[in-house]
């Protein structure tokens, strides 16, 4: 069952990183980051943001475990974590499908209720059927 | 039957989640659809198995509703709710309650029709982001089948 495999997922990791991911800054820098790794200054450079300010949402972005440290002791350039994000889209993907399952039901309902519809008119205005 | 429609799920902020959805109807069906209960019991039913018994709507300001599905070996689940804000058929606000254990949440959506086709959003807010991991966490941690269907109908029916 699918949702045996997802319980695998920590649940406060999940939940950290929904938070990281509620900022729309964070969510910048996670996108520059996924075309590689920068160090602070680099990520600093496109905000109107202070270094201290970049820095401090590094470390929810690094808390939640989706950014890390390269080896670098002079740039300590920071990289994209992948895997808590694919287990973030994981669950909103389970969650998309449940939606989606219900909707499909709904657009059938909804075709039933046109064509319904369609056949009361023509029958109002004395149609064939 | 055309659907080109496609679903989102987007986190705008800590607290909320936003589902998005067209659907190719006028308004007043797609409306007509989530308020009438006869409509809504037969397609919010969340995972397979699921029926909806007890569907009851009391659609005004102020009125209450309540689900209540049974799966095939009998399992029930509740779910009520209170209406803040009726406007046919644009916009219906409602807060929602699985348990005493959940948080009530504040759901609202939103019905635009454009060339025949209406688009539902649907904005899920929680009181406080603790709310909301609160809320996944119980189905998270569980473990047991039981409480993942929980949490699938939970998160298939947050109307």
């Amino acid at each position: 069952m699918q949702a045996i495999r997802l319980g695998r997922i920590t649940p406060g990791r999940l939940d950290a990183t929904f938070a990281a991911l509620a900022d729309p800054t964070r969510r910048a820098i996670l996108a520059r980051l996924a075309s590689g790794q920068a160090s602070v200054t680099e990520l600093a450079e496109p905000f109107a943001m202070s270094q201290p300010a970049i820095s401090k949402h590094l470390k929810v972005l690094e808390r939640a475990g989706l950014v890390s440290r390269g080896r670098d002791a002079q740039r300590r350039p920071r990289r994209l974590v992948a895997r808590p994000l694919a287990e973030a889209n994981e669950w909103l993907e389970r969650y998309r499908r449940l939606w989606e399952g219900n909707f499909q039901r709904l657009d059938i309902l909804l075709e039933e209720l046109k064509t319904g519809q369609k056949k009361t008119e023509r029958t109002r205005r004395g149609d064939r059927p | 039957m055309t659907n080109t429609a496609t679903l989102t799920v987007a986190t705008p902020t800590e607290r909320e989640i936003v589902i998005t959805r067209t659907f190719d109807a006028p308004r007043a069906l797609v409306w007509e659809t989530w308020t009438n209960p006869n409509y809504v019991r037969k397609w919010l039913l969340g995972p397979e198995g699921w029926t909806m018994p007890v569907c009851e709507i009391d659609l005004r300001p102020g009125g209450s509703w309540r689900y209540v599905w049974r799966k095939l070996d009998g399992v029930e689940m509740a779910m009520a709710g209170g209406y803040i804000e009726v406007t046919p058929p644009e916009r219906l606000v409602s807060t929602e309650k699985w348990g005493p254990e959940w948080p009530e949440t504040v759901n609202t959506m939103v019905l635009t029709e454009s060339a025949g086709r209406t688009t539902t959003t649907l904005t899920i807010a929680y009181p406080s982001r603790e709310a909301r991991d609160a809320a996944l966490k119980t189905g998270m941690t569980d473990g047991s089948e039981r409480s993942f269907a929980r949490l699938d109908n939970l998160l298939a029916t947050l109307v």
